[in-house]
């Protein structure tokens, strides 16, 4: 337990965020649900289109309408230019005051609905204008109602805001997600912990104020309204402390190996003296383009993923040559510094037990053809919407019998129990090795080379500072180190490392 | 007293009423009609004219259109047709709320805001015009409607029925209205209640000079309180007449079906009595 205790007092930074996060996206779901409510009250027309359309959007999963919101900004950049951002905090506040609108509005709309109509009769009869009629008597008369709204929506708000770690948004959820991949059932234990007492407390305070309202209680509902306020200026107060525009943010996917090469990166930098940040757990989509709108500064990117993602290119040519047209056009394109490549591949390729691959007499994909309608394949989320996928579907004619997605750390056990007879894995994954797996060979070569790249954004492309303390980590990680470093993450017995600590073993190990 | 006709004589000329002659409120060719193509009628273009300090009983069975009627004073309900006069101004050409500040309203929602203590009710009339009520006035006012100057810091929900709708009888008094309208005023309330809160109404009606138009479905009530009653029936305008007038018969048929009720009970009530 010493661990989830001094995980929890690392979590300031990211509570902080956290809590601005979700206080802004509620404010903001108030500020437009209750204008829209009091229109809803007097058309039934637009309480239909706003309760319909609110309603729409919870039925839309909160990871899902999160990424939603990178594609719909880049658009937007058309309108409101370049500076717009596409990841982070703006598309985060976005996505969850969308989700936060419903409960806020439904609330709202149906207090109205159930206000006695002979009170209504009376604000008239007495010679309210309607905005008397609103402010003195329909709003302090639904205020517990839109108070209970509000308290839904703020615990349902808290909850999925720690998924914006996927967007670039530091939250609750940066432990998480990283605690996932590393297996660190601590820190996750403790992002998990943090985040309930968030919504816990949240939701007791809200609670004091509604019965405030309901009890017309001035005193209890005003101390409610100044504790969570005072709740929020101290978040606020610790994200100024921290913000500073000289700090270098270092973004990483959401897989061992990349956090472990942005703690590598980020303790060079920090012995070069520079402050450094951790974006932790991105979308793999959204990695490239926040580095090209520097957004994050620095990642680890594979030749690979650029190549079929970025460049949009389906034909397969020489490894150095593709490394230097992917190099050239990401400057030509989009400002990023190809620093270089750190001398290992991460390449998708395909792998089996030892046991099931001699019992099935598979050594390459062309030996697993005609028995894979008989067997099961797991694949990380993403990896049956890539080309890589396609790729080999087409050039093989490869037709699974099943098609499960797990995330990456869970292949591996889908693998193990039996789930999945053959996973997508990597070529620098530690478990490779330990696990007894054989990587199946691509005789017909389907699949693209994925050699890891140093990514620099156009922000700090020209620091020779930066790019001094950086240089010695280009070509100096052979596959063997990075397996080791990865399996050291990875694995689940005492041996288990975190990746700061893999880091710096990693680090000593390539002689840095 | 000559006999009058069962029926308000039309108004064909509104030179007589111009500015206005003598009455306060005045219905011409009054009507309401709903539906798309206007066909359910509500009221059906009703003419009559009020006296300032009369104390008037609208009464009629449920959807007889007293109520809608009503309610065209203080326009919280629109004529489709016709005009009510209220001064010799027409009500729609008013501001609504302006309107609404100068005539009392009291109905049998009662409708006390729940949210303000019973001194915040009775003086929410003055308070919309930017006045403030002193605290003497408020008194004056509970005094009036008989309740103790004491409950002026309670909440609504702490009192009795008959104790609100005094208070809903003192907001209505409060901003010194030219007319008071009450719509099924004592209807929620039980016999004893009813019979008091009346009677005291009646003797604010004289004491203040008000002119009041109360509308009930009650004939003994309105019998009793008013000084000339209008029976309404299916949107018509069927009998004017007075309290006397309806007991001698007068006003027709739909007019003494009403007053039977009333009159028959009481000759029950006497026969038992006289039994024992």
């Amino acid at each position: 337990m010493d661990g989830f205790w001094g995980n929890m007092l690392g979590l300031g930074d990211k509570l902080a965020a956290h809590v601005v996060l979700a206080a802004s996206a509620i404010g903001l779901g108030i500020i437009v649900a209750l204008p829209l409510a009091v229109w809803a009250s007097r058309s039934p027309t637009v309480s239909r289109l706003a309760l319909g359309f609110a309603s729409l959007v919870q039925t839309i999963p909160a990871l899902a309408l999160l990424a939603l919101f990178f594609p719909i900004l880049l658009s937007l950049r058309a309108v409101f230019g370049e500076d717009l951002p596409t990841l982070g905090f703006l598309p985060a506040l976005l996505a969850l005051a969308l989700y936060a609108l419903l409960p806020i509005l439904r609330n709202a709309v149906t207090a109205q609905a159930n206000l006695d109509p002979g009170i209504l009769e009376a604000a008239d009869g007495v010679g309210m204008t309607s905005w008397q009629k609103l402010t003195l008597v329909e709003a302090p008369l639904s205020a517990p109602f839109i108070m209970a709204g509000i308290r839904t929506a703020s615990v349902w708000t808290i909850g999925a805001a720690t998924l914006s770690t996927t967007i670039g948004q530091p939250s609750l959820g940066d432990p998480i997600f990283a605690g996932l991949q590393t297996q660190n059932w601590a820190l996750v234990l403790a992002g998990c912990v943090a985040s309930a007492g968030l919504a816990l407390i949240t939701d007791m305070l809200l609670g004091v104020i509604e019965r405030g309202l309901a009890a017309r209680k001035r005193v209890q509902y005003g101390g409610g309204m100044l504790a969570v306020a005072l709740g929020i200026a101290v978040a606020l107060l610790v994200q100024v402390e921290r913000h500073d525009d000289n700090q270098i943010v270092i973004g990483s996917k959401q897989f061992s190996e990349q956090l472990i090469l942005a703690r590598l990166i980020g303790a060079r930098l920090e012995q070069a003296g520079y402050s450094v940040d951790y974006r932790d757990g991105l979308g793999s989509a959204v990695v490239h383009s926040a580095v090209a709108n520097s957004s994050i500064d620095i990642s680890v990117d594979y030749t690979g993923t650029v190549w079929t993602n970025e460049m949009k290119r389906t034909d397969q040519i020489g490894r150095d040559e593709m490394f230097e047209q992917i190099k050239a056009w990401d400057l030509r394109e989009n400002g990023i510094r190809v620093l270089g490549r750190l001398g290992f591949e991460n390449a998708y390729a395909f792998a089996m037990r030892e046991d099931r691959a001699a019992e099935l007499g598979v050594a390459t994909l062309e030996d697993l053809v005609p028995v894979a309608r008989q067997l099961a394949v797991g694949g990380d989320p993403e990896f049956f919407e890539r080309p890589e996928w396609i790729a080999v579907r087409e050039a093989y004619g490869m037709r699974f019998g099943q098609q499960r997605n797990f995330s990456p750390t869970f292949m591996y056990n889908a693998l193990k129990s039996g789930e999945a007879d053959v996973i997508s894995a990597y070529t620098s994954d530690g478990r490779i090795a330990a696990d007894r797996l054989v990587v199946l060979e691509d005789p017909r070569e389907a699949l693209p080379f994925y050699d890891a790249m140093l990514m620099l954004s156009p922000r700090i492309a020209n620091d020779p500072a930066l790019v001094a303390a950086l240089e010695p980590l280009i070509g100096a990680i052979k596959v063997e180190d990075m397996r080791a470093a990865n399996y050291a993450v990875d694995r689940e017995d005492d041996g288990k490392l975190t990746p700061e600590a893999a880091a710096a073993q990693l680090a000593k190990t390539i002689g840095l | 007293m000559a006999p009058r006709q069962s029926r308000a004589e039309p108004i064909s000329d509104l030179a007589d009423y111009s500015p206005f002659s003598g009455s306060l409120l005045t219905f011409d060719q009054t009507a309401r009609r709903y539906g798309e193509c206007g066909d359910v009628v509500a009221v059906a273009g009703v003419d009559c004219a009020i006296d300032a300090g009369s104390f008037v009983a609208m009464v009629g069975a449920s959807g007889s259109g007293k109520s809608t009627l009503l309610k065209m004073v203080n326009a919280l309900v629109v004529p489709s047709s016709g005009r009510v006069l209220l001064a010799g101004e027409d009500v729609t050409d008013l501001k609504p709320a302006r309107l609404r500040r100068r005539i009392g309203y009291v109905f049998q929602g009662i409708g006390l805001f729940p949210h303000f203590s019973v001194a915040e009710n009775i003086a929410v009339g003055p308070r919309l015009a930017g006045e403030k009520l002193a605290p003497e006035r408020i008194a004056e006012l509970l005094s009036l409607v008989e309740l103790d100057p004491e409950l002026s810091t309670r909440m609504p929900d702490e009192l009795s029925g008959g104790q609100r709708q005094r208070v809903g009888v003192a907001r209505a008094l409060a901003g010194e209205p030219e007319l008071l309208l009450m719509d099924e005023p004592f209807g929620a309330l039980d016999p004893i209640t009813r019979d008091a809160l009346g009677e005291k109404v009646r003797e604010l009606h004289e004491s203040l000079g008000l002119t009041t138009v109360m509308v009930t479905h009650d004939m003994a009530e309105a019998l009793l309180l008013a000084d000339r009653v209008l029976v309404m029936d299916a949107g018509d305008l069927v009998a004017d007449l007075t309290p006397a007038e309806l007991l001698a018969g007068d006003g027709g048929e739909i007019a003494q079906g009403l007053v039977a009720v009333p009159r028959e009970q009481a000759e029950k009530l006497a026969a038992m009595e006289r039994r024992c």
